[in-house]
């Protein structure tokens, strides 16, 4: 199973960087979109994964090996909420951009650099 | 007594909630100051009690570490949090007067006040996950501020920064994901003590590569700064300023902390990797600084050139040498922030940045001349104001330590520096004002104006002149710092898990 989902980010990462390095702003957003959940992907499998045993366990006992890693699932919620937060406000940003100047291609964005 | 330490991070944000339903603008205009004001005496208490007792922790909710999270005040942190509440102060106070209408001054201190939480959380967090929380609170209040106003140009600078900067968080959390892997604790004091018996610490690199790319990103070392000059000069001064001397710190800080912490498996092959980034930083900021000619982005790339110092101490890693980095932080932060407050100054007497159309300011205003020669001989290394000292100890260090080419560039980058200041002193306040209807601009500076700048003048001559205590005490941090032995014993209390 870890195999698959090493996989998986792997691909979830190469989709990614090549989205952002579209000139699409809205493609970098989705490549942004890709990348941070190759990101959570990867938090969650660094524990290991352990198939079918819950996190808590109500009055049994149960080996550390039966058991799934509680902390790196809490890391990827909290993740998850962030990096939703973080694309809303990224397409609210690109909204606004489209609205005043009317393009969505990151070839034009030249003013503020040189 | 030890909950207060939870109280850099609580103030700010019972002061978001407070600026949200804040409808007064009058109200809004006094307890922006007046928070700030009372989290600077704060941060020299918190200071106090760790001149008594070495370390401080605490343990959020009862949760032992390394099980919960733990907030640690050293003394790097506690220096770091002093002159972040006094720049805080000082910005809170210039933001009444230099922010146009069109941004109210309670949704500014609604994200200003986000901002201090999440770097305040930053300096004082235990935890290798809560820090990337606080970052990405940093980062998120940081994203608004710069668009505030919603100027095309703004936008545009606001995409980049953004840009960069979230995929500068994406690789910290690939970096803390990895590192859980591997040791199976994210407490900074756990880390340590794992990593310092491990003989299989060279495994480390993978995160710590992860690490160093991410903070390499939000402190804008030599290939990673592009965002930074792309986007510093867009936002109201007041923004501009209060991201110059703070946003890429806290990178740097990070950097300090991680890398004496307990990424010290590899320091042949690390130290070196420091030193060629310091070196290149340096030299590429300060190459870009002289070709401008617009005050704003003359500064950003002159931070860029700055945070090499910082770096390059860290990357000798002699007692000597982190101190002065520390010192150099401390020291250039005041100083980067007066500069940018001066800028404004100028931009409110003239209405532009450009320095070919503007001149002639010494005549005019020999005060406002005073204000900006006092940063910008800081920043040049002038003695007997507080850049002197914190030069003279990198390269003292630097060649106690063998480290020869380093100590070059950085003397030679000390001359690009000292150009540039000369550059904006010689356009802005001796040249005549060019003949273009500028001058005739009417504006008046009263005491509140100048106060903010006023203020940090003094705090950098006062760094000048007392250098010696202020020595000891980043002197203190870096021991703190090489022996990171009461750190870890401060945070677990002897729980050997």
């Amino acid at each position: 199973m870890e195999i698959v989902l090493a996989i998986v980010v792997g691909i979830l990462y190469t989709a990614g960087v090549y989205l952002m390095l579209r000139r699409s702003i809205l493609k970098f957003i989705i490549g942004l979109i890709f990348m941070s959940n190759a990101t959570n992907l990867l938090v969650f499998i660094s524990a290991g994964l352990v198939s079918g045993s819950p996190v808590f366990v109500d009055g049994k006992k149960v080996t550390t090996e039966a058991m799934a890693d509680p902390l790196p699932q809490a890391l990827v919620l909290t993740a998850i909420v962030i990096g939703l937060g973080i694309v809303v406000f990224t397409l609210a940003l690109k909204y606004k951009f489209f609205e005043l100047t009317g393009t969505d291609d990151l070839d034009q964005l030249k003013k503020t650099d040189d | 007594m030890i909950t207060l330490v939870a109280l850099p991070v609580l103030i700010p944000f019972v002061l978001i909630i407070g600026m949200l339903v804040c409808r007064s603008e009058k109200l809004a205009r006094w307890l922006g100051p007046a928070a700030s004001g009372l989290l600077l005496l704060l941060s020299v208490f918190l200071f106090v009690l760790v001149q008594k007792h070495g370390v401080l922790a605490l343990q959020m909710g009862g949760w032992e570490a390394p099980f919960g999270i733990t907030l640690v005040v050293d003394y790097l942190s506690a220096l770091m949090l002093i002159v972040a509440a006094v720049i805080l102060f000082a910005i809170s106070i210039y933001a009444l007067n230099f922010l146009p209408d069109s941004i109210k001054i309670n949704r500014f201190f609604v994200f200003f006040f986000g901002l201090t939480m999440g770097m305040n959380g930053a300096f004082i967090t235990g935890d290798v996950f809560n820090l990337f929380v606080w970052f990405e609170v940093m980062l998120m209040s940081s994203f608004v501020l710069i668009t505030m106003g919603r100027s095309k140009e703004q936008l545009e600078g606001g995409i980049k920064y953004l840009a960069l900067n979230l995929v500068g968080s994406l690789l910290f959390l690939a970096g803390v994901g990895l590192l859980y892997g591997k040791t199976g604790t994210l407490n900074m004091a756990h880390l340590a003590q794992i990593l310092q018996n491990d003989d299989q610490a060279i495994l480390m690199n993978t995160s710590a590569v992860l690490f160093f790319v991410a903070f390499g990103i939000k402190a804008a070392v030599f290939p990673l700064y592009f965002w930074l000059p792309a986007s510093y000069h867009t936002p109201n001064i007041t923004i501009s300023s209060l991201f110059a001397g703070l946003l890429t710190k806290v990178g740097v800080y990070t950097f300090i902390r991680f890398f004496t912490l307990f990424f010290v498996h590899d320091p042949q092959f690390w130290h070196q990797m420091l030193l060629v980034i310091a070196g290149l930083t340096m030299v590429a900021g300060g190459m870009a600084a002289a070709a401008h000619y617009e005050t704003r982005r003359i500064l950003s790339y002159h931070i860029i050139s700055q945070i090499g110092y910082m770096i390059m101490g860290l990357g000798i890693f002699t007692p000597l040498a982190i101190a002065g980095a520390v010192f150099f932080t401390l020291h250039n932060m005041i100083a980067k922030t007066n500069t940018f407050l001066v800028s404004g100054m100028i931009n409110k007497a003239r209405g532009t940045f450009e320095l070919k159309e503007i001149g002639g300011l010494f005549k005019e205003s020999p005060f406002m001349a005073v204000l900006f020669v006092i940063p910008a001989f800081a920043l040049a290394g002038v003695p007997p104001i507080s850049g002197f000292f914190a030069k003279f100890i990198l390269i003292k260090a630097g060649i106690e330590n063998g480290n020869y080419i380093i100590t070059a560039v950085a003397i030679l980058t000390a001359m690009l520096t000292l150009y540039s200041m000369i550059k904006i002193w010689s356009e802005a306040f001796l040249k005549k004002q060019p003949d273009n209807g500028r001058q005739n601009k009417s504006y008046t500076f009263g005491f509140a104006e100048y106060f903010p700048s006023v203020l940090l003048g003094s705090v950098s001559i006062l760094m000048g002149i007392f250098a010696l205590y202020v020595f000891g005490y980043t002197m203190e941090a870096a021991n703190q710092l090489i022996n990171p032995d009461l750190y870890i014993e401060t945070v677990l209390k002897g729980v050997n898990p």
